[in-house]
């Protein structure tokens, strides 16, 4: 059959397309409530308000923007790597779908109010059943490629895309387990401290699994591939491969420091995320040091400056991360924008920026062509995104250390230096600085949509023929 | 949920903390043998996917296995000096609630000379000494301006401090009981008691030409009588309020919750709940005294 010598690029260039359009609204909302902390008149109406749309805004970065980017790349480079087609042809196209409907009923929901208060889990339970039915077929997809390959080794960026969907699996089924009332209400399974842990045992390995081991997969594929050289070192990978999705599991409890959560958990959270620095760096080395012998190609390739640059803020917020986990630093950080800077140094540096790589990497290779339409527009989309990312992260840190130095300061009659809103009247110079970064970072994701329509439009989808293996038969 | 109360539930942590960094180091070393002679190649894995995607068999860097092993002992030194391995509670027997009490104490010890020299003298004296009302201010704009304002002017549903009119009493120990203990502002829903809404648009307009508002002559003349039946209880029946249970004064246009048709006809029909929280769980006597002297102070100045 013709369909079965191809690869199935069908829900690659679905998700990858849908990448670009949900990057586009997730940071459109999140442009918004920039501007509505300096200015809160921007709060029209209930729907529109900052408390809502906040939770919209995430959603849509992470589960919208990275989720579609996951889909997109993890079956682009298990059919690459397996040298076979995507196992389960209407399965996939049903992740597709079924993962669209999610974020459409989520842009709804959220505006609307319904929400679980389970932060980066506020979809309420029946959007939680819908993803569970498509992440188990997302599974089952991507395993039943993987257990049908021509090529005898598994790939090291589908170890990492495979403990990515295994993990939230896992995840998601703990964390939303709740009672409903009914068709728009749930309670939490969990009470009290054991339900904040499962919360943030949740919340952290959805920055480890999510936010980070998939997109470690994303970076082993593409890196070497845009190089045109071998991964630096085989062994590092399994190390830190193993290393990396066991620690991970530990690191939860220190979103919780100085709280009700007992100290021995708190001890073992922070113990943890420092141990996590190592298998952290170790993706950061194997990427960075593929491109030994390959230096050069960085003032060329606009593509490569993204990828390299993305791995430079990961190593950089995988440094920060251990060192906020101690707990006499986090006792400065915690609840300051700090931790958003922190955040968006991840966001938008790593996760962003690989994602936008590997994108400009595989969109023409879905559609018969070897570049992007304009690799200036590229080059151009690269400087505005990373002066993006310094603007907002370098404002965030000063805004976070400062509150939290204002916060703590104390009269010699023991009375507290500033009222709280001092501090927030101190922020406001750093919010628009912020602003402007998450402007730029936006206007970048503008660019990036011409150049991508401008490859796409008049090009016929093209699926790429399947190697035949050698001595393979049957 | 239950708790965890069982002793094995202890062990059961400290080994698996244990076990599983020990495994860290465990896979570290295993995966750190391979050394390449000076001049070696590393050479590749001999896999190849997708065409041209191989791995190169080099040896872990030195420095990043150092840096694992550093952080695995610092791990193990933490855990041998604080709370960690279940209910062992460390070498310096430090805890998250030792080191609040100690900060406490130490805050306490430090400050609490300064601020309870005002315990002795009287609060009116406390109220004209400038030192005293610079700390009454700082403590104000922490633990007060949220709700009243950081001028003390108060909004809507959050009393005006400076105005002169009094809820629940303006001398000194009423201000000091409303700080410890908060209180409890309660206005019931009327409307149904009243009866039909023309019959509370009466009594709305009774309650306007109280305050000496603009009002409809005949329908508070009206309103008079059901006021006599229903509000007296509380607002007294020259409307002046009774400050023994909060209910407020209507004869001096001070409003709370506003003074419009709409504001009055909605409190009336709906009532009105309100609440200062006590502090006296967060804030000692010797700081409720300045900010008594700080609030008695206010009072009766004009909004600048």
């Amino acid at each position: 059959m013709q369909a079965q010598s191809t690869y199935n690029y069908t829900v690659v260039r679905q998700f990858a397309i849908m990448t670009v359009v949900w990057g586009i609204v997730g940071m459109l909302v999140g442009v918004l409530i920039a501007a509505q902390l300096i200015w809160p008149d921007l709060n029209l109406a209930p729907w529109l308000s900052y408390g809502r749309l906040r939770p919209l805004h995430t959603n849509a970065v992470i589960f919208a923007f990275g989720g579609s980017a996951l889909f997109a790349t993890s079956y682009y480079v298990v059919q690459r790597t397996c040298h076979a087609r995507l196992f389960g042809g209407g399965l996939a196209a049903f992740t597709f779908w079924g993962w669209q409907a999610v974020i459409v009923l989520a842009a709804v929901t959220l505006p609307l109010g319904y929400t679980s208060s389970k932060e980066y889990a506020e979809l309420e339970w029946p959007i939680d059943i819908l993803i569970t039915l498509v992440w188990v077929s997302y599974a089952v997809v991507f395993f039943g490629t993987v257990a049908k390959r021509k090529t005898p080794h598994i790939y090291v960026a589908n170890w990492f895309f495979g403990a990515f969907i295994l993990t939230v699996a896992v995840l998601h089924l703990v964390n939303s387990a709740a009672i409903p009332v009914s068709l728009t209400k749930s309670y939490s399974a969990y009470a009290g401290v054991q339900d904040a842990m499962v919360q943030w045992w949740y919340g952290h390995n959805a920055v480890g699994f999510f936010l980070t081991a998939g997109f470690l997969g994303m970076m082993y594929y593409f890196i070497p591939k845009q190089a045109g050289r071998p991964v630096y070192s085989y062994r590092l990978s399994v190390v830190h491969f193993w290393a990396l999705i066991f620690t991970y599991m530990w690191a939860g409890p220190h979103h919780l420091h100085y709280t009700a959560l007992p100290d021995w958990a708190q001890s073992i959270g922070m113990i943890f995320s420092l141990v996590l620095l190592a298998p952290s760096w170790g993706g950061m080395i194997n990427g960075i040091m593929t491109l030994s012998g390959a230096w050069h190609k960085l003032r060329t390739d606009p593509i490569l400056k993204f990828l390299v640059v993305s791995l430079s803020f990961y190593g950089m917020s995988t440094f920060e991360g251990p060192m906020m986990s101690i707990k006499t630093v986090n006792a400065l950080s915690h609840y300051t924008d700090w931790t958003i800077g922190h955040v968006h140094s991840g966001a938008l540096g790593w996760v962003g920026m690989v994602t936008i790589g590997s994108l400009y990497y595989l969109i023409p290779r879905l559609f018969g062509r070897t570049e992007m339409h304009s690799i200036k527009l590229v080059t151009l989309h690269f400087w505005v995104a990373t002066i993006g990312i310094v603007l907002y992260i370098a404002a965030m840190w000063i805004a976070g250390v400062m509150q939290g130095l204002m916060w703590r300061a104390v009269n010699p009659d023991g009375t507290l230096t500033y009222a709280f809103v001092e501090s927030v009247k101190a922020t406001y110079p750093y919010y628009a600085v912020r602003l402007l970064g998450g402007v730029l970072y936006f206007s970048g994701m503008l660019i990036m949509a011409w150049n991508v329509y401008k490859t796409v439009v008049g090009q016929k989808a093209v699926d790429a023929q399947i190697p035949a293996a050698a001595g393979a038969h049957a | 949920m239950s708790d965890f109360v069982h002793d094995g539930w202890s062990f059961y942590i400290a080994i698996i903390t244990v076990v599983s960094l020990l495994a860290c180091a465990v896979l570290l070393k295993a995966m750190s043998t391979r050394k390449l002679a000076p001049g070696e190649k590393p050479g590749t894995t001999g896999h190849t996917w997708d065409e041209d995607l191989q791995e190169w068999h080099n040896p872990l860097p030195r420095w990043w296995m150092w840096l694992f092993y550093i952080t695995i002992v610092f791990a193990f030194g933490y855990l041998i000096l604080y709370p960690g391995l279940g209910a062992y509670p460390g070498y310096l027997k430090w805890s998250s609630q030792g080191q609040y009490q100690d900060e406490q104490q130490q805050a306490a010890a430090t400050f609490g000379p300064i601020i309870d020299r005002f315990l002795k003298q009287d609060v009116t004296a406390v109220a004209a000494n400038p030192e005293a009302r610079e700390i009454g201010q700082r403590l104000f704009l922490n633990y007060c301006a949220q709700c009243h304002g950081s001028d003390a002017g108060g909004s809507r549903g959050y009393p005006s401090l400076r105005d002169g009119d009094w809820l629940h009493g303006g001398t000194p120990e009423a201000i000091r009981t409303t700080i410890i203990g908060g209180r409890n502002g309660v206005m019931p829903a009327l409307g149904a008691a009243l009866g039909g809404s023309e019959d509370v648009r009466d009594v709305v307009h009774h309650v306007l030409s109280l305050a000496g508002r603009t009002h409809d002559g005949l329908r508070a003349q009206r309103g008079k009588a059901k006021f006599a039946t229903a509000c007296v209880a509380c607002h007294g029946a020259d409307g002046k309020g009774n400050q023994q249970i909060g209910a407020p004064n209507l004869t001096d246009d001070v409003w709370l919750h506003g003074g419009t048709e709409a504001a009055i006809t909605e409190t009336i029909v709906k009532g009105r709940m309100n609440q200062m929280p006590a502090h006296k769980d967060f804030l000692d006597a010797g700081k409720i005294h300045l900010l008594t002297a700080y609030v008695l102070g206010l009072s009766g100045q004009p909004r600048p």
